[in-house]
């Protein structure tokens, strides 16, 4: 019998260094004459710099250099608009170091580098820059209105992009329906705020002559593309290596300025130099997400089905559109979630503020979308009398209807088409989960009548995940029957090196210690885009699964030949490729490994060196050395996963708190390679997802100052504010890729802003409150209920 | 300010994980950056240097400690420990790193440092814990990845290890 090793929730392989504190993260490397950089950044969100005197700086005892736009040679062009689109007709990318004019709090405007880190950051204090301060734009519905000033002046506009998206006859569904409501919805801003900051080492290696950098990112060969393109260095001449990263949640895949800049002073002094991010640089120099006004309303008949849906809203895309408009089209095109919405008119406009650019945060504008879709559709609920689940279910796409097209082009430039699903069941589950009609029926009127504010809520919601373009895979058989995997994705937390593994040792069925996965280093795999779309899963499991399947077809070839037998009467089990039924008859996959290269083998193990079985050539024709592959795998569009939560949770009044009392999830991500790793993903999602319905806003005044930029006042949920969490799954497979996975990792995220509202409505609900607004604090809880109390005070 | 180079060093003697080091510092170096980059002791990690998050605790005689609101000096004739010493051998884990390993209690593995030693301190002083008081015990230690139910039901697992062996 072959051993199950897909689907098992084994252990994580990353685990024993990272839990002994032999973890290698950026600022755990330490090279001999390492430099030390640091930036001034903008004190300001608008001005215009006049002039910038660092003599100072540069007499000050330590500091090796002193960098301002000036100085910065090929770093001088505007930074790279990564992602462009035909909507994105007014992009802005910032200069690596500011020109003439900052645009944010936290822009970069001059580097240091120093022999310690705290000699920079004393040179930074004697940089005297003359600003001239330049009104700020810090409210988006502000920015777009005439005579607005500008962000970008040369631009003309502080609007970006402007996308309409139509799918059917929203005017026509309007008009001849029995029902339409509309809310006005906001989502503020917040980040993913990864417990590692970002950092950067880079070294000139003279004896390899390269260039080796160490990057905290989701995307090492995109840095490692950059910078040979930047610095006319071949690719092979450019190393990057993501180590262990401590976290990423999208803020990490980016080119920033402190990238190229820091390997631009390591190659310009020929020595190492390292810099690492601190907390309060983080909040003002690290992209962040979430800001966007919804103006959406429903059309549905007399029972509650949705007729069309027209949504206009306006995103916040910070100073700058590196990233394009990534956050926004998913936005729109995941809008619908899992409901039918026969007729959609969305539109945006992507809008320049003075405040950090904004980039996809771990749910990427799928969570605006599912608290846009959710709150109407509980809002449909409620004004016609049906039950918020009925109202959802009447609404879901069927499991027969998959393929199910929304009618939009995704983010990846490929159709908005749902793979597989399977919503009702999903939210059955859920429900039973809840114990939800006893819960309705009988214990929330209990609570209620003992004087409790205690509500229920339910969210559904769909996930595009594992996009493209492609990642590939390069798995080998090493003659020491370790079995090499490298890919292009690196991990920040994901467990690649186990389930990648759990694929490869499934296929050629050898134990999982066999299997080493290496990862997120250019030098070994230099094709890939990186993570993020929760596609690591998808697409790199996807390509090493083809790799592991053409090394095992290489294998019964090889074992076939040697052993003068049909392929088809091998069998592949512990470790061993042998004829069925005669297990003496085989090989081990060293064994093959080595027979697969005609070389003498210095130690030979249990197989002697044998002569040749052919003339001729040592290779001939066809026959490579190794038992390898390279495969790539390029889905033909993204694969959607979805999930149903529900919490019960309990409101203070008086206090504005919240408790929760019950967290259920019902999750589908396909099949699961690891369900210890899927659930671990589910919870950490969730966990932010309750940080962004309740803790997490980033607060900008009028003039653009961040005045929560620390952890003392920006809130991540502790312990204490998260709740246990229950998990079950649902396993649709997809038919998209040979593994029938889709990704997990921004699932958790995406629901908890809509569900937190729901149950708060519904604990509320004496109050008569609505809540259209996430997140939300005890603050905003206790003046919606004093709200709700002056307008029944009124009536 | 351009005192930073003549600025007077100081002798600071420190066990950490049992071993004895002596190093001359700059007063104002951090105990964390001191740990990292004087002894080379990286395990512990820096996550805000103004001690919210946690991921920087140290045991300082025994008492977690933010290693990153100290400087090295304060710490000067004292005992430290960090996560480099939490484990009997190479070979061998301690409980609280087998019951992370065994529930999935850590992701990035960032945080994972300060969790430990936070917990090894609160386990030996709270050996049965429920639930909810393993939360109040991490409630000073930020993890972004977990959602920390792993981590609860890690320290509790590693508490009746503890339990077991004692």
């Amino acid at each position: 019998m072959p051993t199950r090793m897909f689907g098992e929730p084994v252990k994580r392989r990353e685990d024993p260094r990272l839990l002994t504190g032999q973890g290698r993260y950026v600022d755990d490397i330490d090279l001999p004459g390492m430099l030390h950089a640091a930036f001034l950044r903008s004190p300001y969100a608008h001005a215009r710099i006049r002039g910038i005197d660092v003599s100072k700086a540069r007499e000050l005892d330590g500091v090796v250099a002193v960098y301002t736009y000036d100085d910065i040679g090929p770093v001088k062009q505007r930074m790279p608009l990564l992602i462009p689109r035909p909507a994105l007709t007014h992009p802005a990318t910032r200069y690596a170091l500011a020109r003439d004019e900052v645009n944010h709090v936290g822009e970069c405007v001059a580097m240091v580098v120093a022999t310690s880190r705290y000699v920079a950051e004393d040179a930074l204090e004697l940089i005297a820059v003359d600003y001239e301060e330049l009104p700020p734009v810090v409210d988006i519905e502000a920015a777009v209105a005439p005579g607005a000033p500008l962000v970008h002046e040369e631009l003309g506009t502080n609007v970006a992009a402007h996308y309409v998206g139509v799918v059917g006859d929203p005017e026509r569904a309007f008009r001849e329906a029995a029902h339409v409501f509309r809310e006005r919805l906001v989502i503020e801003r917040s980040a993913g705020m990864p417990i590692e900051t970002r950092a950067v080492l880079a070294q000139w290696d003279e004896f390899e002559e390269r260039l080796l950098v160490w990057d905290s990112t989701q995307a090492p060969i995109v840095i490692r593309n950059a910078l040979a393109a930047l610095f006319s260095l071949p690719p092979t001449q450019v190393r990057v290596i993501a180590p262990d990263v401590g976290g990423g949640f999208g803020c990490k895949i980016m080119v920033y300025p402190e990238e190229v800049l820091v390997p631009f002073a390591a190659l310009t002094l020929k020595r190492p130099v390292k810099w690492v991010e601190d907390r309060r640089e983080h909040f003002i120099g690290t992209n962040q997400e979430r800001l966007q006004i919804h103006e959406a309303e429903i059309a549905v008949d007399a029972d509650g089905r949705i007729l069309g849906i027209r949504d206009r809203f306006l995103h916040d895309a910070g100073a700058y559109t590196p990233y394009g408009i990534i956050v926004p089209q998913i936005t729109a095109c995941q809008l619908p979630g899992p409901y039918k919405v026969p007729n959609y008119h969305v539109e945006f406009r992507a809008v320049f503020t003075n405040t950090v650019p904004v980039s996809p945060y771990r749910g990427a504008g799928r969570p605006h979308a599912c608290f846009v879709m959710e709150r109407l559709l509980d809002r449909v609920a409620d004004e016609l009398g049906i039950d918020r689940a009925e109202v959802r279910r009447r609404n879901f796409i069927q499991p027969h209807e998959f393929p199910y097209d929304v009618g939009l082009i995704f983010q990846d430039g490929a159709p908005t088409r749902y793979d597989s699903g399977n919503y009702p069941a999903m939210l059955d589950k859920l429900l039973a989960m809840l114990d939800y009609e006893r819960l309705q029926r009988e214990e929330l009127p209990r609570l209620r009548a003992e004087g409790r504010y205690v509500g229920v809520g339910i969210a559904c919601y769909v996930e595009g995940t594992g996009i493209g373009p492609y990642e590939g895979a390069h798995v080998r058989v090493e003659p020491t029957g370790q079995v090499y995997v490298a890919t292009g994705v690196p991990q920040q937390g994901q467990a690649h090196r186990t389930i990648l593994a759990q694929v490869v040792a499934e296929t050629l069925q050898v134990p999982l210690e066999l299997v080493q996965v290496v990862e997120g280093d250019t030098a070994a795999f230099e094709f890939g885009s990186g993570v993020y779309a929760s596609r690591s899963a998808v697409v790199a499991g996807s390509a090493v699964a083809l790799a592991a399947q053409r090394v095992r077809e290489q294998g019964l070839q090889l074992a076939a030949e040697e052993l003068e037998v049909d392929p088809r009467d091998l069998v592949v089990e512990d470790g061993r490729v042998f004829v069925r039924g005669a297990p003496e008859r085989g090989f081990t996959w060293g064994q093959l490994a080595q027979l697969a290269n005609p070389l003498r083998y210095a130690y030979a193990g249990d197989l002697a060196v044998r002569p040749r079985p052919w003339t001729g050539p040592a290779l001939p024709p066809g026959r490579q050395p190794a038992l390898e592959a390279v495969e790539y795998y390029s889905p033909p569009h993204a694969t959607w996963a979805s999930g149903a939560v529900g919490v019960v949770l309990e409101v203070d009044p008086e206090t504005g708190m919240l408790q929760f009392h019950r967290l259920c999830v019902v999750h589908d991500c396909g099949k699961m390679i690891n369900p210890l790793v899927v659930e671990g993903q589910i919870h950490g999602g969730i966990a932010q997802g309750i940080g962004g319905a309740f803790y997490e806003r980033l607060a900008y005044d009028e003039r653009g100052q961040l005045v929560n930029a620390s952890f003392m006042d920006f809130l991540l949920p502790t312990a204490m504010e998260i709740p246990p969490i229950e998990v079950e799954h649902l396993e649709t497979p997809s038919p998209l890729n040979p593994l029938g996975v889709k990704g997990v990792g921004e699932a958790g995220a995406i629901p908890m802003p809509a569900v937190v509202a729901a149950a708060l409505d519904d604990a509320l609900r004496p109050f008569g409150v609505r809540v259209t607004r996430m997140p939300l604090d005890p603050s905003a809880v206790r003046a919606l209920v004093a709200q709700g109390r002056a307008s029944s005070v009124a009536e | 300010m351009s005192a930073t180079t003549a600025t007077k060093l100081h002798r600071v003697r420190v066990t950490v994980n049992g071993v004895r080091y002596e190093r001359d510092v700059e007063p104002r170096l951090l105990l964390s950056d001191f740990l990292r980059h004087e002894l080379g002791l990286t395990g512990t990690h820096v996550g805000c240097e103004h001690g919210v998050c946690g991921a920087c605790t140290v045991l300082l005689n025994g008492e977690p400690v933010r290693s990153c609101l100290m400087l090295a000096v304060q710490a000067d004739g004292q005992e430290l420990e960090t996560v480099e010493g939490l484990a009997p051998s190479l070979e061998q884990l301690h409980p609280l790193q087998q019951a992370f390993w065994e529930k999935h209690g850590l992701q990035c593995g960032y945080c994972t440092p300060g969790m430990l030693m936070t917990l090894k301190a609160f386990l030996a002083e709270h050996p049965d814990p429920t639930p909810e008081e393993v939360r109040e015990a991490i409630s000073g230690n930020l993890c972004r990845c977990t959602g920390y139910q792993n981590i609860v039901a890690a320290a509790l697992e590693a508490a009746r290890l503890l339990r077991q062996s004692s």
